[in-house]
């Protein structure tokens, strides 16, 4: 992984003393708090229903050993013991108060971590997808690129007031896990007819109160000109983008406004412009950032181990684990591993404790190269682990209770901090989801279930992204009272799909029932090894709707 | 103006007999020797009956394309920018382009919602003097001016970017905490 260089460690510790003066000037009076507000928000501090939260990011979701114990030693000695993973890839801290916040960011600068950026009106953290260079369907690491993309929109000076807030993603594979499609920018990397890096990129997308998935404006663009290019795009959008009403801001209204061809159009002539200067990215400096993610050291090992063989016979639990929770890894003998935060028990999705992320740590330590992975779904991934350890590394995580085999099932539920932290919430999504990892405790049931995505949101700003969930739940306030309103049909990856509401929604106590009937119907509808989504795509949501409010006990005659 | 600062060979410094005076929309411009920044509008009136004047500059407001003041940059004595509020970054954009892309080698000033935490942006981006806010310590603003502020990206102040300003070694392998 990346490692700082004696330049990128001066900048994160310059950053933490210019915080740590404008935190005692705000504390002193002598910043008021609108002023100081876009200040704190660029270095991931948001006031909460509660306290004050701290969104540290993990540049496109990779952390080591060390930083995940430090990320710990913050939960203990700053918050309630626990952290929160993102959609995005970052952690947040719920409990904190303004004044311990320079002495966490310098804790994390140490470490070259860092919350610049996590929040405000500039370009936010860059994601991709957590099995970035190890997933056997990768054609291309996209993260020295995603690396180069943080460095440059770090502080970039001209693009630190945008009219809204400006999100990145890059890919690389052929199934798209890191939801490039619902960001301002989504990058997909792929090899041109000669072998040469190549991108494809998409701009306004974005989920919020109207969802919309991004389209391509550029196809075959060389990685030299990324930069130049993501410049062009943003400059545009600094100088066109609405201001006027925050609703109106993203770049996908713009691009609808003018239509993709026009915007298209104005990008390219800006960046006609500024493709051929200063700003062209060097091979020099691509292979700088791409030496520091070269392969570990793996081991030459067979493909198949026979006492790994012999405990996929003699353990279905263990089977069964590794057929959800392990994904193909491009080095023979190796696999990558989901570590589960959906127990669904006590913690919300995304939830960790100090002693599982030490525990996470040590395992990776121990079983792996010391890295870590967070996934876009709130897990986390341990991206190099021989087959052959997989049955010890199991065992270890269903101590740290972080071995639930339900990855990409419907209880690996996606669900925003909802109205428990945050101050926009119309609803607590985190009782949904709990309620309905509660139902659905049943493995061979969801195993039957197979392949389903389940996202909450709870009010229609959607950070728990359920408009491309095959199930989404958005929770609206009608008269001060929690409803919650069902989706079907989304879809993420190359096949992007928003969901379509089915019909009034719920009260909370409500959903789980509902969602049985959901999957009931699925259950009658579906052909062999036909997945949920897939159902709902060859028949339409009609049939569904139908056995949902077929009963009058669960049509609540709430809000449509 | 009142509470300038100004870049004085790069160096920051308070200007408390900055002689430029921001006219206000409508007001009458004849019969004054103090210089004089007039709305654009107003501006392009006058600037077409008249040979360049020192003594007149121009106020671009952040929906005005500067690609308009592209004939007179090289005369214009001043272009201010306008931040209607100190979170509208429009100017940060309309900045770079007057300096890198038209040219201007004049003073490009700041007016509005000016602040001492948005100072190094504004520098970065080409502004050449920067009209604090006037119900705020201009001494004190001084101070955001100094301090770290290089940056990865180019920009008008650095428009070489941080890779290639310098050939960055590759990274000693990771040994925690040390140099
Ligand atoms: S979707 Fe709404 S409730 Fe949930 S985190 Fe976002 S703003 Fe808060």
């Amino acid at each position: 992984m990346y490692s700082y260089n004696r330049y990128d460690r001066a900048l994160v510790q310059a950053r933490v003393q210019q915080f740590r003066d404008q935190v005692s000037r705000r504390l002193s009076g002598k910043l008021s708090e609108e002023e100081f507000l876009p200040l704190r928000l660029q270095n991931g501090v948001y006031l909460q229903r509660h306290a004050y939260m701290l969104r540290v990011a993990i540049p496109y979701g990779t952390l080591s050993s060390e930083q995940l114990r430090t990320l710990a030693e913050v939960a203990d000695r700053y918050d309630r013991g626990y952290g929160h993973f993102t959609t995005r890839q970052n952690i947040q801290f719920n409990w904190l108060e303004l004044e311990q916040v320079p002495d966490i960011l310098q804790l994390l600068a140490d470490q070259e971590m860092h919350a610049i950026q996590t929040s405000g009106n500039c370009v936010r953290n860059i994601t991709t997808e957590a099995f970035a260079g190890v997933a056997a369907d990768e054609l291309i690491d996209p993260r020295p690129l995603a690396e180069i993309m943080r460095q440059w929109s770090t502080a970039n000076p001209e693009f630190l007031f945008l009219p809204r807030k400006f999100k990145i993603a890059i890919s690389s594979s052929e199934n798209d896990r890191a939801a490039v499609r619902a960001h301002d920018i989504g990058l997909y990397l792929y090899r041109g007819k000669s072998g040469e890096h190549r991108l494809r990129v998409l701009v306004g997308g974005g989920l919020g109160r109207t969802p919309v998935l991004s389209q391509v404006i550029r196809e075959e663009l060389p990685w030299q000109h990324l930069l130049t290019y993501v410049e062009a795009i943003l400059r545009v959008y600094n100088r066109h983008g609405r201001r006027d009403n925050k609703y109106k801001a993203r770049i996908k209204i713009l691009l609808r406004s003018l239509g993709v061809e026009a915007f298209a159009r104005e990008v390219e002539a800006e960046w006609a412009l500024i493709r051929d200067g200063a700003g062209e990215l060097t091979r020099e400096e691509y292979e700088r950032v791409a030496r520091d993610f070269g392969p570990p050291a793996y081991e030459s090992l067979d493909t198949a181990d026979m006492a790994y063989g012999r405990h996929l016979t003699l353990s279905a639990d263990f089977a069964r684990w590794v057929e959800t929770n392990t994904h193909a890894h491009k080095v023979s003998g190796y696999a990558s591993v989901v570590v589960s935060t959906k127990a669904g028990e006590g913690a919300p999705p995304g939830d960790l404790d100090s002693d599982q992320m030490r525990g996470v740590a040590h395992l990776a330590d121990v079983y792996g190269f010391g890295e870590i992975r967070v996934a876009h779904e709130q897990n986390l991934v341990l991206p190099d682990i021989r087959k052959r350890d997989l049955y010890m590394l199991w065992q270890a995580l269903a101590e740290l209770k972080l071995a639930t085999p339900n990855i990409g099932l419907l209880t690996d539920v996606i669900a925003c901090p909802g109205g428990d932290y945050c101050s926009l919430a119309n609803t607590r999504s985190l009782p949904v989801a709990a309620a309905i990892q509660q139902r659905f405790r049943d493995l061979d049931l969801l195993h039957d279930l197979g392949s389903l995505s389940l996202n909450i949101s709870g009010c229609m700003n959607a950070c728990g992204h359920h408009h491309i969930g095959n199930i989404g739940i958005l929770g609206v306030n009608k008269n001060d009272e929690e409803f919650f309103q069902l989706t079907i049909g989304g879809q993420k990856g190359r096949n992007s799909k928003l969901g379509k509401v089915i019909g009034p929604a719920f009260r909370a106590e409500e959903v789980p029932e509902a969602i049985e009937r959901l999957l009931e119907a699925y259950r009658q509808l579906r052909e062999t090894d036909e997945t949920f989504a897939d159902t709902v795509q060859r028949v339409g949501i009609g049939p569904f709707r139908e056995t949902v409010y077929a009963r009058e006990s669960v049509v609540a005659g709430g809000v449509s | 103006m009142k509470n300038v600062i100004t870049l004085k060979n790069g160096s920051p410094e308070h200007d408390p007999s900055d002689p430029w005076v921001l006219l206000e929309a409508g007001a009458d411009v004849m019969g004054s020797d103090t210089p004089i920044i007039l709305p654009f509008a107003h501006w392009l009136e006058h600037s077409q009956a008249r040979a360049p004047d020192p003594r007149q500059g121009v106020l671009l407001g952040p929906d005005e394309d500067p690609l308009r003041l592209v004939p007179a940059v090289s005369h214009l004595p001043l272009i201010a920018l306008q931040f209607p509020d100190f979170r509208d970054g429009r100017a940060y954009s309309q900045a770079n382009l007057l300096r890198l892309r038209y040219g201007f080698r004049g003073d490009l000033r700041a007016v509005g919602d000016v602040l001492r935490d948005q100072l190094l942006l504004m520098r970065h981006c080409g502004f050449s003097s920067f009209a604090i806010r006037e119900d705020k310590p201009v001494l004190d603003a001084l101070e955001g001016l100094r301090g770290f502020d290089e940056v990865y990206a180019r920009s008008v102040a650095n428009p070489v970017p941080r890779y290639r300003r310098q050939s960055l070694k590759p990274n000693a392998h990771r040994v925690s905490g040390t140099d």
